[in-house]
Order: C-alpha cells, then structure tokens, then sequence
C-alpha cells in the first residue's frame, strides 16, 4: 500500500516536474525571440538613422508618402476625431450633471483629447491605415525581389524606402494630432452647447482655465515618438515578411498589432517622463504620478 | 581571322586570376542547410556560361551571391580581381553600375511606369556623358523590340514576355560589363523563349558582355552559352564529389558519361521518383515521435 502511494506521488511529481520544465521552455523561447526581435528592430532603427543622417532622401521618393500619410490619412483621423469628442460629452455630461459640474465638461473634454486620445487616436488610425499598407508594399516588395532589384541597381533599400516612410510618419503626426484633437474639441462642443444646452462662454472659459500650453506639448511630443514608432515596426515587419501571399497579409497585420502595442507602452512611458517634467517645472500643482 | 575574333580569344585565353569573375570555395549556408560547398568557378571576360541543375541546387543563390545580395558563409567572391565582401558600402554601390540583372520575374518596379523603371539606373548611377536619359530609354527600347507606347504605361499592364524585355532593358541601360540572367525564359511560350535566347546573343554581341544565363531550359542553354556548368544539389552528393558535375561546351554535354548529367539534359526522370518516395520513407523512419508512437501503439497492443 504504501509502495503505491510512493510510486504514485513520484509519478505526479514526474509529471509536475515535466510540464513544469515544458511551460518554462516554452515561456523562455517566447521571451529569446522576443528580445531577439527587439535587438533587431532596434539595429534596423539604427541603420535607418544612419542613412537619414548621412544621404539626403529624393523628393520624389518623400512626396508620394508624405501625400499618402498626411493628406490621405486627414479625413479619417477629422472624422474618428468628431466622433471621439461626442462620444466623450455623451458619456460624461449625465455623471456630471448628477454632480452640478456640467459646465465643467469642456475642461474634462479638451484635457482628455489634447493630452491623450487626440494623440493615440491619430496614431492608431495612422498605424491602421499607413502601418498596414507600408508592411504589405514593403513585403510585396520582398517576395517578388524588387528589393533585390533595388540592391542590385546601387540603391540602398533602407535609405530608398524606410527613411522616406519614417520622415513622412514623423513630420506628420504631429498635423494629424492637431486635427483631431481640434475636431474632437468641435464634435464635444458641439454635443455638450448644442444637444445638451450647457452655456457655450462658461463652457469655453473652463475649457480654457483648466487646459494648459503644457498640455497641448504633451500630446505633440509624444506624437512624434508613435509617428517613429508605426514607422519603423511597419517597414521593418515588411522587411521581414515570409513568401507568399499569406506571408504578406501576416506582416501587414503583424505591422499594426505590434505597432498599436508599441504605442500604448510608449504612451505609459512618455506620460510618466513628462509628467516628472510637469511637476519639476511647477512642483505646486496637483499631485505627482510618481 | 577577323580582329574582334582574335581579341576575344585572346581574352579567353588569358589566366583564370584574370577572369571578370570568379568564385573561390564560395561557400553558402542556412542554419544547418548547405546550399552551396566549396564552389570554385572563373569566367573569363567576354564569355557565355549557362548553369544548369534541378531546383533547390543553388543556382540562384549563386548567382545572387555575385552581386552581393547573398553573403557568402565562407570563401570568395571576386569581380575584376577585386573581392566583393571586402568592399564598403559606396564601393559596391559604385561597382554595381558594372553589373546587370535580368530577374525571374522582371521585378520590376510596381510604383512606377516602364519609363522610370528604365531609368532607375540612371538616377542612381548617372547619365553618361553626351546622352540624354530619353535617347537611352528609347534606344534600349527598340533594341528589345518594345514600341515606345509602352513607356506610360505601368508593369501590370504588359504580358510577361514584354515585362522579361522591359527588364533586360533596364539592366543594359548602363551598358553593364556583367549581365546575369535568372531563368530569363521561364514561364514564357516557346516563341517568347526563343526571343529572349535571340536578344541575349544579340546583346552579347553588341555589347560583348560576359553573360551568365541560370536556366534549366536545354534549348536556351545550348543556344546561349560557350560554356555549360551543371550544379547538383549538395545534400545528394557522394562523399568527396564536387557540386559542379559538368563544366564543358554545349557540344560535350551530349557526350557526358555522368548519368546524372545525361538525365536533366534529356530531361528523364530515370530513378528519381522512386528515390523521392524512398526519401519519404525514410524519413518518417526517421522521425523520433513516430519512432515513439509506433513503440506506443506496440505496447497498447
């Protein structure tokens, strides 16, 4: 009896131990090639920074994506804007009324569109529909060895058509946050003094006592960094895309989920950063982060 | 005998340190895949090889591997006595106006029109002195036999016989000292084909350009090259055999002893099917978690 309950403690301990050891490896393969990843994309960022710096990029190669990025990506992120800031007063006017602070709801809208969703808004929607695109081109690109063709006619593949892609998503961002958080600001105006009757100078004038100069760099500065980041993650996944048709769609949806991602962890990183700024340049405001 | 004649041969004749291009020990491999040993191959200026072999023996990769596109694992790539892998950046930038590629595919540019995808080069490297981009594009143009119609127009709108000339046109239009061509006549018709042979002995005896034409088309081979080279696949190899098994004018590949060689030149299967399906075999044989479930289900038993 006791033999048996031996033999099969150790066999559940064997098991224990075997599936320990095959989550643990699995875990650790998942984290390898994550760094490993990481590691590459950074020494891609690298050469692209080195070839940004050290050959001019032609006008002809900026011009096509500077149009596609910021001229084609602006009614979309001025409607997804609109819509945003009336959601925003929909879902905020009725919790404050019950508190009386309604005219208050300017303030809460502009501070929330210009710190935070004008900025993420804009670079998601850009992600989505540049990101994308710029993975499943450069893919394209790849598996039908255009690339090749490109190396084998004296052009450097990065500088020819990475750095184009990363100045255009860079330089434009910033435009594009600018345009939804203003359309936002419109559609939340429009929902909170017009649908919902809350006075239109007391709605204004808190809109402007409580959201600061500081608060519109916030969203700009961090909007370079999500700008860089859709740019690289997408060119770098089509740089890397697998054979076939298949291949292409899985980097150009790999480009945007990993972009997106990026971004959120980038928006924790960069809120803490400017935040210590906020509060070192005027220590007497509010409460600190961290 | 006629001048050019002489200086051709004289050119041929010369030593092999002399080759426009040569390979020693070029080595490629991925991961634990080899795909290339030991390759040792000199072309003298002015000379057309044909390399041959099934897929999957490293034809491709060798010729990507002299541009540069491939890095070789180990051993040498030289172009003009220079080796290739030593070069900076700009060095090979530079040295690329030298070359020519004519793609499987054409890969032509899909952004741009037949006009821009011919001048490409030129924007990279340069109009030569005393022409004009538009002279160029055209007179290449007409040198394949396209009509100037075709320049607006974009690559998905011609036939891929037109898009293999486009290509050739581009990859002239520097006037290269080294054009390779990979499987130029794959995937066309048979007259298509035999154009692509007529415009790669034109170009070579317009331009004298060394040629190296990768195929697997016989009739293209024989009609284009001075030379044959064959490659086998590495993983099939006998222990010490060398991956080229034949390296000989067209004419001596029909008098080769080598069955293997005499196989893909008549294009006869022979026992290969048979060594495909036993291949399979083995390797689920092979396989340890069949080896596994066969012993389970024994057991079950």
């Amino acid at each position: 009896m006791g033999n048996q309950q031996t033999s099969i403690h150790e066999s559940l301990t064997g098991r224990l131990n075997a599936g320990f050891v095959r989550v643990a490896n699995a875990w650790g393969n998942v984290v390898i090639q994550g760094i490993n990843t990481l590691g590459d994309i950074s020494l891609f960022a690298w050469r692209m920074i080195v070839w940004m710096v050290t050959a001019r990029p032609r006008r002809e190669t900026l011009m096509p994506n500077f149009y596609a990025v910021g001229v084609l990506s602006l009614p979309v992120v001025a409607l997804t804007g609109t819509f945003i800031g009336m959601v925003l007063a929909i879902q905020s006017y009725h919790q404050f009324k019950t508190m009386g602070l309604e005219s208050k709801l300017g303030a809460v809208i502009t501070m929330s569109l210009v710190r935070e969703l004008g900025p993420v808004l804009a670079a998601t929607m850009l992600a989505g529909r540049v990101g994308s695109a710029m993975a499943a081109v450069i893919g394209t690109m790849r598996v039908t060895e255009q690339i090749d063709a490109l190396v084998s006619m004296g052009a450097n593949p990065i500088h020819y058509l990475v750095v184009p892609r990363f100045l255009a998503c860079v330089l434009l961002i910033p435009a594009l946050t600018i345009m939804a958080d203003f359309m936002g600001i419109v559609g939340g105006y429009f929902f909170s003094v017009v649908v919902f009757g809350i006075d239109h100078a007391q709605y204004l004038k808190n809109s402007r006592d409580f959201v600061g100069g500081f608060d519109f760099f916030t969203g700009i500065f961090k909007s370079f960094f999500f700008g860089a980041t859709i740019a690289i993650v997408s060119c770098y996944r089509g740089f890397h895309c697998q054979a076939g048709a298949e291949g292409v769609g899985r980097a150009a949806t790999a480009a945007f989920v990993q972009s997106f991602v990026m971004i959120l962890a980038l928006d924790i990183v960069l809120n803490m950063f400017l935040d210590g700024i906020y509060y070192a340049l005027w220590p007497t405001s509010g409460t600190k982060l961290l | 005998m006629d001048d050019a004649l002489v200086s051709q041969l004289a050119l041929d004749q010369r030593p092999a340190s002399h080759s426009l291009v040569q390979t020693e020990n070029l080595c490629i491999q991925f991961g634990r895949q080899v795909v290339l040993k030991d390759v040792s191959i000199a072309i003298p200026r002015g000379q057309t090889v044909a390399i041959i072999g099934e897929s999957g023996c490293g034809k491709t990769m060798f010729l990507k591997s002299l541009m540069g596109l491939i890095p070789a694992t180990s051993g040498r790539v030289l172009f003009d006595g220079k080796d290739i892998h030593s070069l900076s950046e700009q060095e090979m930038t530079a040295l690329r106006s030298r070359f020519g590629f004519v793609f499987q595919n054409a890969a032509l540019f899909d952004s741009m029109n037949i006009q821009q995808n011919i001048a490409f080069p030129l924007e990279q490297h340069g109009v030569p002195k005393g022409r004009s981009s538009r002279d160029l594009i055209e007179q290449r143009l007409r040198e394949v036999g396209l009509p100037r119609n075709v320049l607006p127009k974009r690559p998905s709108q011609l036939s891929g016989g037109m898009r293999k000339r486009v290509g050739l046109a581009r990859a002239l239009i520097l006037e290269p000292e080294l054009l390779l061509y990979d499987e130029p006549t794959t995937g066309l018709d048979p007259i298509m084909s035999d154009v692509i042979n007529e415009l790669i002995l034109r170009t070579r005896r317009k331009y004298s350009v060394t040629s190296i034409v990768v195929t697997h088309d016989m009739h293209s081979a024989k009609k284009v090259a001075d030379r044959v080279i064959m490659l086998y696949p590495y993983s099939r190899l006998l222990p010490g055999e060398s991956q080229i098994l034949f390296d000989g004018t067209p004419e001596q590949l029909d008098h080769t002893k080598d069955t293997r060689v005499r196989q893909f030149v008549r294009g006869e299967a022979g026992e290969r099917l048979m060594e495909m399906l036993a291949s399979q075999t083995n390797h689920v044989e092979e396989t340890p978690h069949l080896h596994d479930t066969i012993a389970r289900r024994e057991a079950d038993r």
